[in-house]
């Protein structure tokens, strides 16, 4: 590929304005042993060879099955106007907004995304997002230990276990004890984190709905924690705030999640866009960027990164978190896809989301044998009981062309007739009909 | 000029609607469960999305629209095949579970076969045994690093609480030592730019885990020493972690791996032209030698005998889950497409013309702004607004002045060793005429900096804002609307 | 502007001592070099420290300084004052600027502490 555009005379002109003999002479610094002469890799290849290999290989991926895949990344429709808005070289190819002067494009979407993200949890600050819904919820266990100055974590299992392998392995150099609080039933033990709450506790860490599809209000939890001093810490699955009671209301101090669902492809698993929202009071507290608003020296309203005494750059070993990047592009997807669903669009995508699971539930428990527990009210995603061990259907479902969903085992041992299905507005009644058919005539094998 | 889309919200305006298939389950849950109004979204239409933020994102500079000589970013241009095969449906609508049901690599053959690829192709670039891909920013990659160390020192039972840090490092190096459980010493910088070798071997000792580079350093110097770096390091049983911010300077040239590096990590934005988007999404994967392929991050790519890809879970040392999945897959396709076009040939001279470029810049402009360290210097150099700041005349001055002429500004007041730092670094898709144009603007500054200091106090003059209150901004708090 | 009658430390910091009470901030220099203040995060009341402990944290725009204590003590009083206005640091380091007062700390480290006239040299050398 021509990527560098030094004609050969360009080359010699420059050599000659440095001095220098050949480009060899550039590296002499290098020791001498450790010059490397050929990188024992292909030589380029044009634009054309390189799109058809790349092709080649994402025919290689079963995107072809009807998916119920969920526990925490979905299937969502993204509207045509994203892609158009986001590939736009000016936000793509921009450089994190520094200068304020010449960035006032993607500061602004960063505090319309803020605003946006305080609307939808109830809160009153955003930051400009972090990586993804783990390593979110991990900062605010951080930010939680920052404020209470305490060390120990109730983590309720209900918490994505996904994320919670995150945390382990983010936390284990640290000085943190991680104490479990069960779920029964699909709810959280009252009883149990009754006891376990004290005043050495900096935080509780629910999540709403929970890994097992369960919704609850947790306001009560929230004021168990305040009446110790700790911190009531929730993850949420941002579609479900379109119709789910926000957390805001139910007395949350630090909100996080995974903002994949609001427009963002599945990719594979990222990137994505952690969110983070709080109360104005532990904003100082916050890890990542922050976008407010000031005036310029003519007196016009502009937008700044502010609050940067917190980072990194500025504080280096103190500082509230070594994250250095929001990811920009993911929140400007999200924010365009808020805007352009709009209010009464989320409502009806995430009312869509329910009736889809709860038609499901309909067809799933006519299957003899299969059972949606249903102990607690659910969203869009359903812990489902098969007669059998869910990873012995999947091979026949595949070949019947549907990914039904997620076999409990791989973190749940003891849970492997079990298996989670998520249900978009994407999926239609045909699909779910015929999925929950597939299921039925390949349980008759067994 | 700065209404928001909130501001342009009527209510009862649509932009996408979903159709409404039933009421039939609306009672089906509980009142107490639900929110009692919808979350105040604005009401706009299609039109209006698109005319905001197109009209938005005209108040930004950018790598397609401006010259960005961001030291330390390496603001290369993004080839725009990147962006196409991102949106290949293969990948872009690939449940990252998919790959783990059962027969599930089966499922994802090509997306594990680009995964165990770029790790290939990294490690030859760089040196190193292994390569993961699941950090998902140059930071994030840092801590991986600082874990993968911690890890390796624990099996051995070394008992090590420290690590060694440059003074001129990132800000983030300190900041990751201290969430992976480690005291940061600073080591200062001696006078050839690079780190006082003296005040090295001094600090070295049995408690030292590891140190922390970045080379060529954030001075866009290489050190020559650096083969007696790791050395040393190694005699005490200390790892030594390459911070590949700087990668750019020596595809093909030099590799970590060979000079004694440990651990690496790779800014994928910056050395293989993923987009930087306006601040991320990143990724920075790491790169291991022997010693620490054991401590991996779960889930690894392998290739099976008979050439088909499987993810193996069963790591017993490995430090454990790093993301979620794979990693910022879609980032790391970008970078991999940039990989394959340019080869292996074009990788050593996309380099080779970043140091070119620099040093080009360097002797344009030596005679006008004060070098610190007056000898060839990588993809970056460093020069300093110290003569300038004479008549009051600062770096920061120098940076705004030059957003006027449609250039971006220089890193400022980085690395922090020097004073009233200017961090240029062209990169090599910049055409000699381009920097050019740059040298002659940066040149015409220096004159008016002698001759007519107070009119740099007004600069920017034709940017959207001017300069802005940033103290107002810390003190007031307006976050949300 | 270095008053009498305080004692200063090498990191900018000035100890007022009256009737058994510390009081504690940073001197005109700190407050010139971190340029305008946006923010003061003070202790608590009743909290314990020992000398070189961080007791507070004083924000600029583009700095972050910790405050270290010069002493053990036990906090009795913060100056809720610059919450609102965290720019009397800048406008009155030495009264209105004040960070924090305390108690319970042994008079013989003041001895460890530097003179007006000392400080003077500190900051002009």
């Amino acid at each position: 590929m021509p990527f560098v555009p030094h004609t050969p005379q360009d080359v010699e002109e420059m050599l000659e304005a440095v001095n220098l003999q050949s480009v060899d002479d550039l590296f002499e610094d290098i020791p001498r042993q450790f010059r490397f002469e050929n990188l024992d890799l292909p030589d380029g290849k044009s634009e054309m060879e390189v799109f058809e290999y790349i092709k080649r290989l994402s025919n290689q991926n079963a995107t072809q099955l009807t998916s119920f895949l969920g526990a925490g990344f979905y299937d969502h429709y993204i509207p045509a106007a994203i892609d158009p808005i986001v590939t736009r070289g000016e936000y793509l190819t921009a450089y994190t907004p520094y200068q304020p002067e010449v960035s006032q494009g993607t500061l602004q979407s960063i505090y319309e995304y803020q605003s946006m993200i305080c609307r939808l949890t109830g809160m009153e600050v955003s930051n400009a997002s972090l990586y993804d819904g783990g390593t979110a919820l991990y900062e605010a266990i951080m930010m939680s230990m920052r404020v209470t100055k305490r060390s120990k974590i109730l983590m309720c299992s209900g918490v994505n276990p996904i994320y919670r392998k995150m945390i382990e392995t983010y936390t284990t150099n640290l000085n943190i004890e991680l104490i479990e609080t069960p779920i029964k039933h699909g709810q959280l033990e009252r009883d149990v984190i009754g006891e376990q709450l004290d005043k050495s506790i900096a935080a509780v860490i629910m999540q709403n709905p929970t890994f097992f599809g369960s919704v609850d209000d947790y306001s009560d939890v929230c004021n168990m924690a305040h009446e110790v001093g700790a911190l009531a810490i929730m993850s949420v699955y941002p579609i479900s705030l379109s119709i789910i009671k926000d957390p805001g209301s139910m007395g949350v101090d630090i909100v996080t999640g995974e903002g994949q669902s609001l427009g963002i492809p599945l990719g594979f698993g990222g990137p994505y866009l952690g969110f983070m929202a709080t109360r104005k009071k532990l904003a100082r507290k916050m890890p990542g960027r922050i976008c407010g608003t000031t005036v310029d020296s003519k007196g016009r309203k502009s937008y700044v990164l502010t609050l940067q005494a917190r980072e990194q750059h500025i504080r280096r070993e103190k500082a509230m978190s070594n994250v250095c990047t929001n990811v920009g592009l993911m929140a400007l997807r999200s924010v365009v896809y808020m805007a352009l669903v709009g209010k009464q669009g989320f409502v009806e995508v995430g009312q869509e989301c329910f009736n889809r699971a709860e038609f499901a539930k309909e067809k799933l428990n006519a299957i003899p044998g299969v059972q949606v527990k249903e102990s607690a009210p659910t969203f869009n995603e359903l812990t489902v009981e098969l007669p059998v061990p869910a990873k012995n259907i999947m091979p026949d479902m595949i070949e019947k062309g549907y990914a039904a969903g997620w076999p409990l085992d791989r973190y749940y041992p003891e849970m492997k007739n079990y298996i989670l299905m998520a249900f978009t507005e994407k999926h239609t009644q045909e699909q779910i009909s015929g999925m929950c058919n597939a299921l039925e005539e390949v349980l008759c094998r067994f | 000029m700065s209404v928001l889309i909130f501001e342009k919200s009527q209510p009862g305006r649509r932009g996408i609607t979903f159709s409404n298939s039933s009421d039939q389950y609306k009672t089906r849950i509980d009142k107490r469960f639900l929110r009692e109004e919808p979350p105040a979204l604005p009401e706009v239409s299609e039109l209006d999305v698109i005319r905001h933020y197109t009209s938005l994102s005209q108040k930004n500079f950018s790598i397609d629209t401006n010259f960005y000589p961001l030291g330390s970013c390496t603001m290369k241009y993004n080839p725009r095949l990147n962006e196409k095969v991102a949106s290949l449906e293969g990948f872009a609508n690939l449940h990252p579970l998919m790959a783990q049901l059962q027969y599930g690599g089966q499922l994802t053959q090509g997306a594990l076969r680009l995964i165990h690829e770029i790790e290939q192709y990294l490690c030859e670039i760089c040196g190193m045994k292994a390569f993961t891909m699941q950090p998902m920013a140059g930071a994030h990659g840092e801590l991986t690093g600082l874990l993968l160390i911690r890890a390796y020192h624990e099996d051995k039972g070394n008992q090590k609480t420290k690590i060694l840090i440059p003074d001129a490092a990132h800000g983030t190096n300190p900041a990751s030592a201290a969430i992976a459980g480690y005291d940061c010493i600073t080591i200062p910088t001696g006078e050839n730019g690079c780190m006082d070798m003296e005040a090295y071997e001094a600090a070295l000792g049995p408690d030292v885990a590891g140190v922390m580079l970045t080379c060529p350093n954030t001075v866009g110097l290489f050190n020559p020493n650096i083969d007696k770096v790791t050395e040393l390091a190694h005699k005490h049983d200390a790892l030594v972690y390459y911070d590949g911010a700087n990668m750019n300077a020596i595809m093909g040239r030099a590799r970590p791996g060979d000079l004694g590096f440990d651990v690496i990590h790779i800014n994928l934005h910056k050395t293989f032209s993923t987009p930087h988007g306006g601040g991320g999404p990143g990724g920075g994967p790491v790169g291991v030698s022997e010693k620490l392929i054991p401590y991996l991050p779960i889930s690894q790519v392998e290739k099976r005998k008979d050439g088909t890809f499987t993810l193996n879970y069963d790591c017993p040392k490995s430090i454990g889950y790093l993301s979620a999945f794979y990693g910022n897959f879609m980032v790391n396709l970008r970078a991999y497409t940039f990989m394959l076009r340019l080869g292996g040939n074009g990788m050593k001279r996309a380099s080779d013309m970043a140091v070119l470029n620099a040093n080009y810049v360097r002797a344009k402009l030596a005679d006008k702004y004060n070098l610190m360290y007056p000898r060839i210097c990588m993809h970056e150099v460093v020069f300093d607004a110290s003569k300038q700041a004479e008549n009051g005349v600062h770096a920061l001055d120098i940076a705004k002045a030059l957003l006027d002429k449609g250039l971006h500004a220089p890193t400022m007041y980085f690395p922090l060793v020097i004073k009233e730092a200017l961090m240029i670094e062209p990169t090599e898709s910049e055409s000699k005429q381009t920097i050019d144009e740059f040298i002659e603007a940066m040149r015409e500054l220096a004159d008016i900096a002698e001759t007519d200091p107070d009119w740099f106090k007004e600069t920017p003059r034709t940017t959207r804002v001017s300069r802005v209150d940033e103290v107002a901004a810390a003190k007031n708090m307006d976050l949300a609307y | 502007m270095v008053p009498e009658n305080l004692y200063y430390t090498e990191e900018h910091e000035w100890i007022r001592i009256e009737d058994g009470q510390a009081t504690l901030g940073i001197t005109d220099h700190a407050q010139k070099e971190l340029g305008d203040i946006t923010y003061v995060e003070l202790p608590d009341i009743d909290d314990e420290f020992d000398s070189g402990d961080d007791i507070a944290v004083v924000e600029s725009v583009k700095a972050a300084a910790d405050v270290y204590a010069p002493l053990s003590g036990i906090i009795t009083e913060v100056n809720e004052g610059l919450e609102d206005e965290p720019e009397l640091v800048n406008a009155s380091p030495y009264e209105k600027g004040w960070i924090c007062k305390f108690s319970d700390f042994d008079e013989n480290d003041l001895e460890d502490l530097m003179s007006p006239q000392q400080y003077k040299d500190f900051i002009e050398g």
